[in-house]
């Protein structure tokens, strides 16, 4: 086949495709297609860090200045898996600072992060920008130190979420004078203290930032000092909110608060005091996004006054203090409303919950454009989620938990089958489904006949056989993730179409009746699977038995072959 | 091993915490568990809840690992909201060999002996008699912490106001590796 464009004229119009899948699927139609494609790939998403070597992602593109790079297993949120599982990023930082340099941009999602890694960005990238770490660890100050010091175009320092040890708390000093490159900076999970007269100037001199997030450490007279300086700021996350409305400092806050009408999107409030709330009244209007969910201590009615005034909200998180009336005020007030996450306000404490399927459904008659759902509530029930199905019939992340895994349907104590299978039913374009609750083999039954976008799904407590995991395998062509834990599915459906796991990222079953022999000959019959098992106790020590059950499995595509990094604790099969 | 595991399910009263659905009493000892993780009975095991699957509901509302799921990032934060001077401080306790940690408020305890005493009865296991001058000798569990510095410390060799104010985190040493602490 002849080619009629110069390889020029074909890498102008990709440099058009800015999604991963379409640059991947113009990867494949023919190998002059296939070549100007990687040369001019940018950006490159890894899903799996252990699905593919830093070695090969350089040869095939050479010209990356964007990696994104996924470590850990989602359900490590949730302390289901070991710390040193696994995820290291520094193989890949040493891996492209001798192939490729000229990286700009890295984000990363639960990987072990350590001060050598950040201390080799700094060093190796010239041109490097942009930081974004999300639920990593394995880092402390020192190693932002060396990113501050070093990185002479920084444009974004993200730290979303991390567990990061603070042993001098110097860090934010170490940004040179020079430095005035920086638009974005979220320290907000940071636990120590900062220097805040650094802070200040770091403000004053970077006149192009338009996201920062703060610590607790911030309090209200340097945020106002900051706000007074920065007045073009987009997205602002408060530190500490506490001091006393009578005071000189509340007056000066809510006075250049008033200025900041730039400022679209609103988080943090890490500490506050609810009668200090009204100074934020003035930028409610413009709001498109609130994140109030590590602000607890604030009682439902003053949460509610604050959120009415936010007429053209978009995405609200939220904690349950803000009751099943709050949701109604809500859902009369943000007609926009796109996505809400409810969250649980006591983790450890489980006989209080605020919400119910009655907030649910007063949010979706009043928000048709709702899309995107995670809902931690007491209680649901099947005709609720029919309710919610018809009114919001464009979800493409329905996620809800209840709060006791397996609570039948509150008023008819049935199982809540049918409310979800009227969920997938109705969102034709729903991506991502974690379902919970009293559920049988039913439920997995219209997921696999109703959910075809599904591409990831997360099962707890759930089925009452195998055929409920096949169900979901056989029907769900697009599926990428599949979380399972505690759930009697077992070999039959582990084995039952073991070439779907190629076609998938991965797969995770804890606590299932999944047995040691059946992953084995799994593992024996895919060589490009990582079947891996995960033992934390003490039943390692010898062969173990085929007929024993597997506490953890995680298994997953990957074309270069089991890894070397795992631990005592991780066999791979 | 297998003796010890069991013991150690039956102490932990595993049973009376185990989500099932099964009514209270019934008894689910005929089914072989490798796992000590929280697993609910199928209905196809127990065959005297199949009618009832329904109505039967746990006997009652146990924590589970990991549910509900709220990240523990998130935990740690929310819960740190609540520790102030007047509302405790929750660190973690593991124990070697233990599957899975604890979580215990310090500030709830006057004294080494008492905590010493709380942890002994969380974990079955004897650590020791306690003493101002030898610390925590006479068993095979050491109690160790780790404290501001990141560095992990005997239990009981500083005055106890110290202690609560520096310790992060409680880990309960097995055997060998734990008298090389305690070597006088």
């Amino acid at each position: 086949m002849v080619n009629y464009f110069p390889e020029e004229v074909l890498e102008h119009v990709f440099s058009f495709l800015t999604s991963h899948r379409d640059r991947n699927a113009v990867s494949l139609v023919c190998k002059s297609w296939y070549n100007v494609e990687r040369f001019s790939r940018g950006k490159v998403f890894i899903g799996n860090c252990y699905a593919i070597s830093p070695e090969r992602l350089i040869s095939r593109f050479p010209r990356v200045r964007s990696l994104t790079l996924k470590g850990k297993p989602h359900f490590a949120d949730f302390n289901l898996v070991l710390h040193d599982w696994g995820g290291y990023v520094y193989p890949w930082i040493e891996a492209m600072a001798k192939g490729c340099t000229n990286l700009e941009e890295l984000r990363l999602k639960r990987m072990l992060v350590s001060d050598a890694s950040l201390e080799l960005i700094a060093k190796s990238f010239p041109n490097f920008k942009s930081l974004v770490l999300v639920s990593c660890e394995g880092f402390t100050t020192d190693g932002l130190a060396a990113i501050a010091s070093n990185c002479r175009f920084l444009r974004e320092l993200d730290l979303q979420e991390n567990e990061v040890e603070d042993p001098r708390g110097q860090w934010l000093s170490c940004f040179p004078d020079s430095c005035t490159s920086l638009a974005s900076l979220n320290f907000a999970c940071l636990k120590g203290e900062v220097n805040l007269a650094a802070l200040e100037r770091l403000v004053a001199r970077c006149r192009n930032l338009k996201s920062l997030r703060l610590n607790h450490a911030v309090p209200p007279d340097v945020l106002q000092k900051i706000l007074a300086r920065a007045p073009q700021l987009v997205d602002l996350g408060a530190g500490s909110f506490v001091h006393d409305p009578e005071s000189e400092t509340y007056n000066k806050l809510k006075n250049v608060m008033q200025k900041c009408t730039s400022i679209r999107s609103l988080s943090g409030f890490l500490d506050v005091n609810a009668r200090c709330l009204p100074a934020i009244y003035p930028i409610c209007i413009n709001l498109s996004s609130l994140n109030l969910s590590y602000a607890p201590g604030i009682y439902s009615k003053e949460l509610v006054k604050l959120i009415r005034k936010c007429k053209k909200l978009q995405c609200l998180w939220i904690l349950d203090t803000i009751g099943d009336k709050g949701l109604s005020v809500v859902a009369s007030a943000c007609k926009e409303l796109q996505e809400l996450r409810v969250f649980k306000s006591d983790p450890n404490d489980v006989g209080n919950a605020a919400v119910t399927e009655e907030g649910l459904v007063a949010i979706s008659a009043g928000c048709p454009n709702l899309n995107s759902l995670l809902y931690f509530c007491r209680q649901m029930t099947n005709t609720a989620l029919i309710t919610v199905a018809k009114n919001c019939p464009n979800f493409i992340r329905f996620r809800l938990c209840t709060l006791d895994p397996i609570t039948p349907d509150a008023v008819t104590m049935q199982p809540l089958d049918n409310g979800f299978g009227a969920i997938v039913q109705s969102c034709k374009g729903l991506k991502r489904l974690s379902v919970s609750g009293l559920l049988t083999d039913q439920v997995f039954l219209y997921i696999g006949m109703y959910a075809e976008q599904l591409e990831m799904l997360s099962i707890a407590f759930a089925g009452n056989s195998d055929k409920g995991m096949v169900y979901v395998l056989n029907g769900c062509k697009k599926l990428k993730k599949l979380e399972i834990r505690d759930s009697p599915f077992g070999n039959m459906a582990l084995l039952a179409d073991t070439g779907k796991y190629e076609t998938m990222r991965s797969l995770w079953m804890s606590s299932c009746k999944v047995t040691f022999g059946a992953c084995k000959s799994l593992a024996e019959k895919m060589p490009r699977l990582n079947v891996e098992i995960i033992n934390e106790g003490d039943e390692m020590e010898g062969g173990s038995d085929d007929r024993q059950n597997v506490e953890k499995m995680y298994l997953y595509r990957t074309l270069v072959g089991p890894r070397k990094d795992a631990p005592d604790s991780v066999w791979t099969l | 091993m297998e003796r010890a595991s069991a013991a150690y399910e039956n102490d932990l009263n595993l049973k009376a915490t185990e989500l099932r659905l099964g009514l209270p009493g019934t008894d689910e000892s005929s089914e072989k568990q490798s796992s000590r993780n929280y697993k609910r009975s199928s209905p196809e095991m127990d065959n005297s809840c199949q009618k009832d699957e329904q109505k039967c509901v746990p006997a009652s509302k146990a924590q589970v690992v990991g549910w509900p799921p709220v990240r523990s990032y998130l935990k740690n934060v929310l819960h740190q909201k609540n520790d102030s001077d007047l509302s405790g401080m929750f660190v973690k306790v593991s124990m070697d060999g233990a599957p899975y940690l604890r979580k215990i408020d310090i500030k709830v305890y006057k004294n080494y002996p008492d905590l010493l005493k709380a942890l002994e009865n969380m974990f079955k296991c004897s650590i020791g008699v306690y003493s101002e001058r030898e610390g925590c000798n006479g068993s095979d569990f050491s109690p160790t912490y780790e404290d501001k510095d990141g560095d992990w410390m005997l239990v009981g060799d500083v005055p106890w106001d110290m202690f609560i104010t520096s310790c992060k985190r409680l880990r309960i040493m097995k055997g060998s590796e734990a008298k090389g602490l305690g070597c006088l």
